[in-house]
C-alpha cells in the first residue's frame, strides 16, 4: 500500500492505495469521482482523460502513487459552480454527445486541445487531435463542430478579458 | 411548432448530468457490502472440461465465493434460449444446443464462462481467478461457417448434425428460377459480409444484489430491455419470480444491439449474490467484450439478379450461409431470416425472389443483431449486386435504379413486407443533387492529373422498423410480442412524468419524449420527466432496438396523452360550464374555443387531485396508461453517396464526401435524428473501411482489444452532408418511420461501389483497408 495525496477539484485529498491502483480508479472507487469513466484495458479510448498539473492524461496510464503531489482536474471540476465551462456549453448546443460515456474525456481532451491552440482551430487539426477518443454514438461530426465553436467563444472570451484588461 | 414541441431543434436535457460527470452508469453503483466478480473464461475454442479445482483460488486474499456450472445447476438455473423459433424447410424446429450460463462439461468459444470468483476487490478476484486450475481437453475447432457444414468438421452442440441450426427459406423458388433461366441478362456475386464486434463504449456489466430478508433481488444491468431481461431471467432461468426480480438500466453507455441479449454475466452474478450472501458487481473489460460481446453479421452469400431486355430486374434468388456462433443467442435466429430476408426486394420491383438462409454453429461468440441487424446485410447484397449489374449491363447505376423504382403504395413485395410509403427518386435526386454527382467526372480527371484514383458510390436502402406488430412476429415465431407501453403521469402541480418501456441509451428520449408532451399540453419540457429503465417503476415495456422507440415507444405515450387530455378537457368543460367539445389546450391554457374563458393547464389537473369539483361519477387523478402495438413495420428508406480518392502508392482511402438523403417520416427533433444519422454513417464506414472481427484456425480471437480491432476515430471520417425528405408513415398517429440504423444499412455499400469505381474492379472485400485496397490494385495490374 502506498500514500497518495492530491489536490482534485481545488481540494486537497489524501489516501492509501495498492501500489497498482491506477489513477483512474483512486479517482473512482477512493474519491467516489465516477465522471471519468474506463472505456478499454490498453489506454485507447480516452473515456479515463483528466487533467494533471495543466495537461491532458489518461489516467488509466497513469498509477495513482505516480500522480501524488499533482493537481488534478476531472470533469466534475470543470465548470464554474453552476456555470458550464465554454466546452461543455458547446457540447450540449451542437449535440456533441449520445450515450455520453466517452463524453468527460472528450470534454477535458478538448479543453486541452484549446487551450494549447491559442491560434484557434480548424477541422483538420481537431480531428487529428482526437486521434486518443473514441466514440461509438456521434460520428465525431457534431463533436468536430462543438470544439470548434468552444475554441471560438473561447477566442472571444480572451479577447474581451484582454481588452477589459487595457 | 412550439420552441420546444414537435419539430424543434431543442438541445437535449438528459446533457447537464453527462456534460459534468454526473451519469450513473452501471459501474458507477456502490451497494453496502458489495464485492467483485471476475469470471474465468475458456482460453479455448472447443474442449471438454475435465476438472475444475478451485481450492487454492478459495484460500486466496479477500475471496468470498468461486463458484462452478455444476453448483449453478444444482440450484436449477436454466440454460440460455433463443427466444425466436424457426422452422427448416422441411419443417424440423431449429437445433438450439444447451448453453449453461457457465459452462459444465465443455466449452465451446475462446471466452465461453467456466467459473466466477467473488473477492472484496476486483484486484483479488483477479489475483484469484489466475488460481482457478481447469484441466481441459482439447478438441479441434471450426471458426469458418461454410466448413463448418462440411462433413467430418468438429461437431459443436451433439443436438446439430454438421452443426447446421436450420436450413430456411422464404419465396417462390420455381418462379425465381425460371425468371433466371429465361433472362436476358443475370449478375452473379459472391457477397461476403464481414463480421463486426459492435463495441458500444461502455463494457457490459451487472451487479446483483440478493436480500435474504425480503428474499428479493435487484439486478442493475447494462439492458436495452430491462423488462425482457427480467422476463426471461424468470421464466427461463429459474433466478427468482418476476415480482421478487427488480432489473433497473440505469444511464447505458450505447447498446447497437448488445445490450439486448441476456448473457450468462448477470444471471450468474444474481445467483452468486445469493450463494455468497453479498451483492457481487461484475464489468467488463475491453478485451471480454470482445470475447464476449454478441457479434455482428458474419454472412457469406451467393446471389444471382435477372434482368429482362429493358433492364427490369424480373428475378432474384440468393443463398446465405450465416455464422451464429457458438450458441444460439437471444434474438440471433431472427436476424438472418425475417429481419434480412424480408428486405431483399430493397426499393424495387422485383416480381421473383427466393432467398435460402442456413445458420451455422461455430467455434466463435455469439453472434447476433448489431446496428442494422439483417438489413445492413441485405442492402449491402442489393445494392453491390446492382452496382456490378450496372456496369455489366453499361448503364449509370441511377438509371438502373430509377427505372426498377417501386413507385406506388402500398406495394407488397414478394417476401412478406407491404412497404406503405415512400419516394425513393426524391431521396436519390436530393442525395445527387447534394453531392454534385454532375460535377464527379470532372473532378474525377483533376484527381487523376494528381495521380489518385477517385471513385463515386451510390446505396439505395430500405429497412424494416418500428418493430413489430405482434401478431405479425408472433405468427413468425417471435416468443414476445412487440408493442410498447406509457403512462402518463399528470401531478396535482401540474408537472408531468411519463413512464415508458423504451429504454434510452444515447437516443435523448428524455427530450424527444418531453417534446410530445409540449406539444399536447404546452407543459416547458423541464417540467416533464421521462422515466425508464426501471422494472419496479415501468409497469413493462419491450425496450429499445430496431429503430422502434419513436415509432412504437412515442406511439404509445401519444395514446396515453390521449386519455389524459380527454379526461382534461372533461374537467375543464366541467369547471367552466362549457360544451366538452369546444375545449382547446393552447400554450398551457386550457379554454373555451371563441370564448375568452380558459384555466391554466395546472388549475385543471389541480381539480383533478382536490376532486373538489369534478363531474358527477368520475374518479380522481389524472394519469393514464396506454399499450401500443403497431399495425405494420415502419419503411426507412434512403439514398447515400459516396466520393472517394484513393492514392494508389498507399491503398489509403481517403472519403472526400458523404451524402445522406433519408425519408424518416416525420420528425420530432432534427438535431437529434442527424445524430443517429452521423453515428450509424461512421459505424457503417468503419465496417467497410477499418473493422473486422478475425478469429485464427484456432478460435484465438485476433482483434480483441483497440490495438487489434480499428475503430473509427475521427480522423478517419468527413463531416457528413444529411439531409431528410418526408412521406409521413400511415400505420402510426406520429407518421415516424425510425432512424436509428439507416446509417449502419446504408453506407457500407456506398462505400465499397465507390472504391470498386475508382479501382475498377468487381468486388473487395470489407473492411477495404490500405493493405487491401494496395494488393487489389497491384493484382489487377498484373
Amino acid at each position: 500500500m502506498s500514500d497518495v495525496s492530491l489536490t482534485v477539484n481545488g481540494k486537497r485529498v489524501s489516501g492509501s492505495a495498492e501500489d497498482r491502483t491506477l489513477l483512474v480508479h483512486f479517482l473512482r472507487e477512493h474519491l467516489g469521482l465516477t465522471g471519468t469513466h474506463v472505456g478499454c484495458d490498453t489506454s485507447q479510448c480516452g473515456a479515463c482523460v483528466v487533467h494533471v498539473d495543466g495537461r491532458a492524461v489518461k489516467s488509466c496510464t497513469m498509477l495513482a502513487v505516480q500522480a501524488s503531489g499533482s493537481t488534478i482536474v476531472t470533469i466534475e471540476g470543470l465548470a464554474d459552480g453552476a456555470e458550464l465551462h465554454p466546452v461543455q456549453a458547446a457540447f450540449k448546443e451542437h449535440h456533441g454527445l449520445q450515450c455520453g460515456f466517452c463524453t468527460p474525456g472528450m470534454i477535458m481532451t478538448a479543453t486541452d486541445m484549446i487551450a494549447r491552440h491559442p491560434e484557434g482551430l480548424d477541422e483538420a487539426t481537431v480531428r487529428a487531435e482526437l486521434e486518443g477518443n473514441i466514440c461509438r454514438c456521434t460520428g465525431y461530426h457534431n463533436i468536430v463542430k462543438a470544439i470548434l465553436a468552444a475554441s471560438e467563444t473561447m477566442a472571444k472570451g480572451a479577447k474581451g478579458k484582454a481588452k477589459q484588461a487595457a | 411548432m412550439g420552441i420546444e414541441g414537435v419539430g424543434a431543434r431543442v438541445a437535449r436535457k438528459e446533457d447537464k448530468r453527462f456534460i459534468t460527470g454526473g451519469g450513473r452508469y452501471v459501474d458507477d453503483m456502490v451497494v453496502p457490502g458489495m464485492k467483485h466478480a471476475v469470471f474465468v473464461r475458456s482460453p479455448h475454442a472447443h474442449a471438454q472440461i475435465k476438472k475444475i479445482d478451485v481450492k487454492k483460488a478459495q484460500g486466496m486474499p479477500g475471496v468470498v465465493g468461486v463458484l462452478t456450472g455444476k453448483e449453478l445447476k444444482a440450484d436449477g438455473i436454466g440454460n440460455l434460449i433463443c427466444g425466436w423459433m424457426i422452422h427448416s424447410k422441411d419443417g424440423t424446429p431449429m437445433k438450439m444446443g444447451a448453453w449453461s450460463p457457465l459452462a459444465v462439461d465443455k466449452v465451446r468459444y475462446v471466452g465461453d464462462a467456466v467459473v466466477i470468483v467473488v473477492a472484496d476487490t476486483k484486484g483479488q478476484a483477479r489475483d484469484a481467478a489466475e488460481a482457478v486450475e481447469i484441466t481441459y481437453k482439447e478438441l479441434k475447432a471450426v471458426v469458418d461457417a461454410t466448413k463448418a457444414i462440411q462433413p467430418g468438421a468438429p461437431q459443436i452442440h451433439a443436438e446439430s448434425d454438421n452443426n447446421l441450426i436450420f436450413d430456411w427459406e422464404i419465396g417462390d423458388g420455381k418462379a425465381t428460377d425460371a425468371a433466371i433461366k429465361s433472362a436476358a441478362h443475370v449478375t452473379r456475386m459472391k457477397i461476403v459480409n464481414n463480421r463486426l464486434v459492435p463495441n458500444a463504449m461502455e463494457p457490459r456489466a451487472a451487479l446483483g444484489h440478493y436480500d435474504k430478508a425480503e428474499d428479493h433481488y435487484t439486478c442493475w444491468t447494462t439492458s436495452q430491455n430491462p423488462h425482457v431481461a427480467r422476463l426471461v431471467m424468470s421464466a427461463f432461468y429459474n433466478v427468482a419470480p418476476e415480482n421478487k426480480l427488480r432489473v433497473i438500466a440505469p444511464d447505458v453507455g450505447g447498446g447497437f444491439g448488445s445490450k439486448i441479449y441476456i448473457y450468462p454475466e448477470e444471471i450468474v452474478c444474481l445467483w452468486a449474490s445469493k450463494k455468497t450472501g453479498v451483492p457481487v458487481k461484475w464489468v467488463a473489460d475491453r478485451t471480454e467484450s470482445f470475447l464476449a460481446d454478441a457479434h455482428g453479421r458474419d454472412h457469406v452469400s451467393n446471389v444471382e439478379m435477372a434482368f429482362d431486355k429493358d433492364n427490369r430486374i424480373t428475378g432474384l434468388k440468393v443463398d446465405t450461409i450465416a455464422n451464429l456462433g457458438a450458441y444460439m443467442s437471444l434474438f440471433s435466429s431472427c436476424v438472418p431470416t425475417y429481419l434480412y430476408a424480408t428486405l431483399l426486394s430493397g426499393q424495387y420491383n422485383i416480381p421473383a425472389i427466393h432467398a435460402n438462409v442456413r445458420t451455422v454453429y461455430t467455434n466463435t461468440a455469439p453472434v447476433d443483431a448489431y446496428r442494422g441487424a439483417g438489413r445492413p446485410e441485405a442492402t449491402y447484397l442489393l445494392e453491390r449486386t446492382m452496382e456490378t449489374a450496372a456496369r455489366e449491363l453499361g448503364i449509370s447505376p441511377a438509371e438502373l435504379r430509377r427505372k426498377n423504382f417501386i413507385t406506388s403504395f402500398p406495394h407488397q413485395t414478394p417476401v412478406i413486407m407491404n412497404y406503405d410509403a415512400g419516394d425513393y427518386n426524391a431521396s436519390l435526386d436530393a442525395a445527387m443533387k447534394a453531392a454534385d454527382y454532375a460535377g464527379f467526372a470532372k473532378r474525377k480527371a483533376d484527381a487523376a492529373k494528381q495521380g489518385k484514383l477517385r471513385g463515386i458510390g451510390m446505396s439505395c436502402y430500405i429497412e424494416a422498423c418500428g418493430i413489430a406488430p405482434s401478431a405479425a412476429v408472433g405468427s413468425l415465431g417471435a416468443g414476445v410480442g412487440l408493442w410498447e407501453s406509457a403512462e402518463v403521469r399528470v401531478n396535482a402541480v401540474g408537472t408531468i412524468e411519463v413512464l415508458t418501456g423504451s429504454h434510452s441509451h444515447g437516443q435523448g428520449h428524455e427530450t424527444t419524449f418531453a417534446q410530445l408532451v409540449n406539444q399536447r399540453f404546452g407543459v416547458p419540457i423541464d417540467s416533464v420527466s421521462i422515466v425508464h429503465g426501471d422494472t419496479d417503476k415501468v409497469q413493462m415495456g419491450m425496450g429499445t432496438y430496431g429503430s422502434r422507440s419513436g415509432a412504437v415507444g412515442m406511439s404509445a405515450i401519444v395514446k396515453a396523452l390521449d386519455k389524459v387530455e380527454a379526461k382534461a378537457k372533461k374537467i375543464a368543460a366541467h369547471l367552466l360550464e362549457a360544451d366538452e367539445g369546444d375545449i382547446v389546450i393552447e400554450n398551457g391554457e386550457v379554454k373555451v374555443a371563441g370564448t375568452d374563458k380558459s384555466l391554466p393547464w395546472f388549475q385543471v389537473a389541480l381539480a383533478a387531485y382536490t376532486a373538489h369539483n369534478l363531474p358527477a361519477g368520475m374518479e380522481p387523478g389524472l394519469k393514464e396508461t396506454a399499450f401500443y402495438d403497431p399495425a405494420n413495420f415502419t419503411f426507412p428508406a434512403g439514398c447515400y453517396i459516396s466520393e472517394v480518392e484513393i492514392d494508389p502508392e498507399t491503398g489509403v482511402t481517403d472519403i472526400i464526401q458523404f451524402v445522406a438523403a433519408d425519408d424518416f417520416g416525420n420528425i420530432i427533433n432534427p438535431m437529434i435524428v442527424e445524430g443517429q444519422v452521423h453515428g450509424g454513417i461512421a459505424q457503417g464506414i468503419g465496417q467497410a473501411l477499418l473493422e473486422g472481427a478475425y478469429y485464427d484456425g484456432s478460435g484465438q480471437l485476433l482483434t480483441a482489444s483497440y490495438m487489434d480491432y480499428t475503430m473509427p476515430r475521427a480522423g478517419d471520417l468527413p463531416s457528413f452532408k444529411v439531409s431528410t425528405s418526408n412521406t409521413p408513415c400511415p400505420s402510426n398517429p406520429l407518421g415516424i418511420k425510425g432512424c436509428g440504423e439507416a446509417g449502419a444499412i446504408g453506407s457500407p455499400p456506398a462505400i465499397i461501389n465507390a472504391i470498386t469505381d475508382a479501382l475498377g474492379v468487381v468486388d473487395i472485400p470489407m473492411p477495404a483497408s490500405p493493405a487491401t485496397v494496395w494488393a487489389t490494385i497491384r493484382a489487377t495490374k498484373h
